[in-house]
């Protein structure tokens, strides 16, 4: 009845009670919340990879063999957008090099491993008086807690904090929705932490300095949100500001940021503008967790909760240490059931197939599901496009993603951009909606990953031209240069004749003037010229929606070129593979 | 690698189908009650052919044939063009028909999801143009038919055996036929539908097929199947403007309810219009072309040269849908208008 309520009221373009779209999958989520969070048995070795959030890679500051303890700075955030690693135990280092990470490329990345003495020693750290602290030294100091947003994007916290006076944050809004079925992690985390969870909301109000916290959690979590309201009612946050909870109707995918603000203030944000423009800032509620660690106890981020659940005996969610390996996440499960044939990482909507079960819990992981045919069938032979608009139906963003389709798959990626490919994302719901099972997300990053590609290519294109322009300009400009020499010197030898010739008589003065001036006006239409074209160049290459949000993919792409390439170099010259990291190493930390 | 998302929540093509197919059964068993089980064998030849021809042309075009001819589309085009034609049609016109819609609209555009055309629509309006007697020799409903007519009979007038028997015997013109030729003979609207075949809203038992595809309608509606906006948008756009002409001269213009409860109205609203492959995918397009269809049959019906109109409306909106998609694109999450 409320779906049929929420139909109408859609359609009538009455209120906004649901996000746009979106779907019902089935939840699966009471298979993993039936158990407390548990404990998993310090593990021996455990792999951090250096990049688990987004950003520049952090620097290394260990070596091999070096004895490390709980807590140590392993690896310092790089630049303005980067995060820390921390020794998750005590332990030496084992190994600094290439090991398989958990992403879909599957190809290996830089990471460092530790092989844990068993003695968990903490290093000395101690709570700070963050009330009293001046917020740019907290700023600074979160640089090192190693905090990223743990809702699954990895974000660096400390960039997400920092405001300014075109940035004033009015309004926190606390990401409880946990749309993706299977995850239950911050359900988990709520029921059993809300009263330290709403002490990291209080930092992030301090630091922010905003006038409403605003918690939105969807409305299959009831104990999660009772709980979230009586820690809200306890906490000393709700004399100052306005605290609420918020609870949505259940609709994946209201937990994306964007969805979830508009959900609960209204507002939506504008797609070439930050939340932080129109006042607003969104944090996950085991994010704002982190922060109370750090600053109240001086823990940084060393592990976080992840829900273990699909095909395994026992699911649950367990506190996971970074660089746990898969393997002995799905051993504290009770062991992968029979049929298990593959291991994701996040949900089933948003999630990706694992290349191995032996890659780590990174910063980012909230999930990890056992799956078997029974659980997720293979999906059967795509059939043609039937122009039924399911898809646009329950795309969130309002796309029109059988066009985009369309566009994608005959490669007219202009047309593609120009029905804002860029706003989508990707969260499925178009793939999950379409009777013909058309893989349309797949469609998508791949047109999205061709159209950065092109952007780059021209872009180098572009930037050859310059350099070509200039040497032309150049040589040109030396060949001037040279004739001017010659005609000098010939001047000169003709001045000397004549004044052999006839040394009483004045010789004319040599007219260069009229030539100088030739071509210095030469010169200056070839730089005019130049500049133009430049001007020119800089307009047509300037993307149009891509620009804002992208950096953050185009830095990626990159840096999965330069891995893909260095995982050649290491098959054709495996020998040399230590030469080759160090490589990639030097180059990723130029940029 | 990365496949998600991993759940799939959508019916298949072949149950969607399945289901249109499941909505058209009220009409059809409303079509046997009131003009014979001839229908049956109508249906019949035309799925038959729809089938084969499909099979054919996939295997010309080097396409796997089974799954094709198991979503269920060629079988859905073909009981739409059958239950457009007369009861009684002859079988060779059942078969032209069919084969036009599914060889040459469907296939030879590159079958499922590529014709720009609706298919069953195309075989509707080449037969109609190519054989305008037959097509608008509709025989009468069983109760006024002054012949009985047994399924004996009508299987002889399918299948050309009559022996002498004139098709003119059982035909008897429709309600949209007769209102048009007798206005042209200075009859008000009040003194032509006194006749025998006018109902009480449409055609004198052809109102309960339209009542069981407005049925029919309902269910498609409730299983998600169409949405509001093509039904909604067709069938009161043609009320409206039936409605304003009525309310000018209601001597020389039917009852609006005569225009929605005649012809192919209900049919065209939730079973022709709401062919997704050949139609726009905007909820705003949609109301467009409805509107647009809505406006083109009443005008045809009113002043053109053939009965009814929806066919070729539908026709000429599907050619503007490319136009109408690109200018209705719905307003994208975070940015102006």
């Amino acid at each position: 009845m409320n779906a049929l309520v929420n139909i109408v009221k859609q359609n009538l373009g009455l209120g906004s009670i649901a996000v746009n779209g979106g779907v019902h999958p089935p939840e699966h989520k009471q298979e993993s919340t039936t158990q407390a969070i548990g404990q998993l048995p310090l593990p021996k070795r455990l792999v951090l990879p250096l990049r688990q959030h987004v950003g520049n890679l952090p620097k290394v500051l260990v070596a091999v063999g070096d004895q490390v303890l709980k807590g140590q700075l392993l690896a310092e955030a790089e630049g303005n957008i980067s995060a820390a690693i921390h020794a998750p135990t005590s332990g030496t280092i084992a190994v600094i090099g290439d090991a398989l990470i958990p992403h879909p490329s599957g190809l290996p990345d830089r990471c460092i491993t530790i092989t844990a003495d068993g003695k968990d020693e903490w290093i000395a750290h101690s709570p700070s008086d963050w009330r009293k602290e001046d917020k740019t030294t907290l700023l600074e100091r979160l640089r090192h807690s190693g905090i990223v947003g743990l809702g699954g994007a990895a974000f660096p916290t400390q960039v997400k904090l920092l405001t300014n006076a075109k940035s004033l944050v009015d309004t926190l809004v606390i990401n409880a929705a946990e749309c993706e079925p299977y995850i239950t992690c911050d359900d988990m985390l709520m029921r059993e932490r809300a009263d330290q969870i709403l002490k990291g909301v209080e930092i992030a109000q301090h630091l922010l300095g905003a006038n409403q916290c605003l918690i939105g959690i969807e409305d299959n979590k009831p104990e999660a949100a009772e709980a979230m309201r009586l820690a809200c009612t306890n906490s000393p946050l709700a004399q100052s500001v306005t605290l609420k909870v918020v609870v949505v109707p259940t609709q994946y995918p209201s937990g994306d940021a964007r969805q979830l603000i508009r959900l609960l203030t209204g507002i939506e944000v504008p797609a070439n503008k930050r939340s932080t423009d129109v006042g607003l800032q969104c944090f996950n509620v085991a994010t704002v967790l982190a922060l109370h660690r750090y600053f109240d106890f001086g823990e940084p981020a060393l592990s976080r909760i992840v829900t273990m659940t699909g095909n395994v005996k026992i699911p649950a969610n367990f506190e996971v240490l970074f660089g746990t390996l898969v393997t002995d996440l799905v051993k504290a499960g009770g062991g992968a059931l029979e049929e298990t044939d593959d291991y994701i990482m996040g949900g089933p909507m948003m999630g990706f197939s694992l290349p191995s079960a032996d890659v780590p819990i990174t910063k980012a992981a909230n999930c990890i599901i056992a799956s078997a045919p029974n659980l997720f069938a293979p999906a059967p032979p795509a059939m043609p496009c039937i122009r039924c608009a399911r898809c646009a139906d329950v795309c969130p963003v309002s796309l029109q993603p059988q066009e985009l389709y369309w566009f994608a798959k005959s490669s007219n990626l202009e047309k593609a951009r120009d029905y804002n490919l860029f706003d989508c994302i990707e969260c499925g719901c178009c793939t999950y909606a379409c009777p013909s099972n058309i893989p349309l997300v797949q469609y998508y990053r791949f047109a999205k990953s061709e159209i950065i590609a092109q952007d780059r290519a021209k872009e180098a294109a572009d930037l050859a031209r310059e350099r070509n322009d200039f040497r032309l300009m150049r040589i040109e400009r030396e060949k001037q240069e040279r004739a001017e020499k010659h005609a000098q010197k010939a001047a000169g030898a003709k001045a000397e004749v004549a004044n052999a010739e006839a040394a009483k008589t004045d010789a004319a003065p040599v007219n260069e003037t009229p030539d100088d001036s030739a071509m210095a006006a030469k010169k200056a239409a070839i730089a005019a010229a130049i500049e133009r074209a430049k001007a020119q160049k800089a307009s047509a290459t300037a993307p149009q929606n891509v620009a804002d949000a992208k950096p953050a993919v185009q830095a990626e792409i990159a840096e999965i070129d330069a891995r893909r390439e260095a995982a050649k170099q290491a098959v054709s010259e495996q020998t040399l593979s230590e030469q080759a990291l160090d490589n990639i190493a030097s180059t990723q930390d130029e940029k | 690698m990365s496949r998600s998302p991993y759940l799939s929540g959508a019916p298949s093509v072949s149950v969607i189908m399945v289901k249109v197919m499941l909505a058209l059964v009220p009409a059809i068993a409303a079509y046997v009650w009131v003009f014979g089980a001839g229908i049956l064998v109508v249906l019949a030849l035309a799925s038959v052919t729809a089938l084969a021809a499909e099979a054919l042309m996939l295997k010309l075009r080097n396409r796997p044939i089974k799954p094709f001819l198991m979503d269920g589309s060629a079988l859905l085009a073909a009981w739409l063009l059958a239950l457009s034609l007369p009861p009684l049609a002859p079988w060779w016109l059942v078969v032209v028909g069919t084969l036009f819609a599914i060889v040459i609209a469907k296939q030879l555009y590159g079958g499922l999801g590529y014709n720009p055309f609706n298919p069953a629509m195309v075989g509707y309006a080449v037969l109609l143009i190519s054989f305008p007697v037959i097509m608008t020799h509709w025989p009468a409903p069983l109760e006024l038919a002054q012949a009985n007519l047994s399924f004996a009979n009508q299987l002889q007038y399918i299948f050309g055996a009559s022996n002498g028997l004139s098709l003119d015997a059982v035909s008897m013109a429709t309600p949209l036929d007769y209102l048009k030729t007798q206005l042209t003979l200075h009859h008000s609207v009040q003194e032509i539908t006194s006749a025998p075949q006018f109902g009480l809203l449409g055609a004198q038992g052809g109102e309960w097929v339209v009542g069981a595809y407005l049925l029919g309608g309902l269910y498609l509606l409730q299983q998600r199947l169409i949405t509001w906006h093509l039904p909604t948008a067709f069938l009161s756009v043609l009320a409206l403007i039936a409605g304003a002409f009525y309310l000018v001269d209601a001597t020389h213009f039917a009852h609006p309810l005569f225009h929605l409860f005649t012809g192919a109205s209900m049919l065209g609203a939730f079973f022709i219009i709401t062919d997704p492959v050949s139609g726009p995918t905007t909820p705003k397009g949609k109301l467009v072309f409805a509107a647009g269809i809505a406006v083109l049959t009443y005008l045809i019906r009113v002043y053109g040269g053939y009965p009814d109109g929806v066919a070729f409306s539908v026709l000429l909106m599907n050619m503007c849908v490319p136009l109408i998609d690109a200018w209705t694109q719905p307003r994208v999450f975070g940015h102006k208008k």
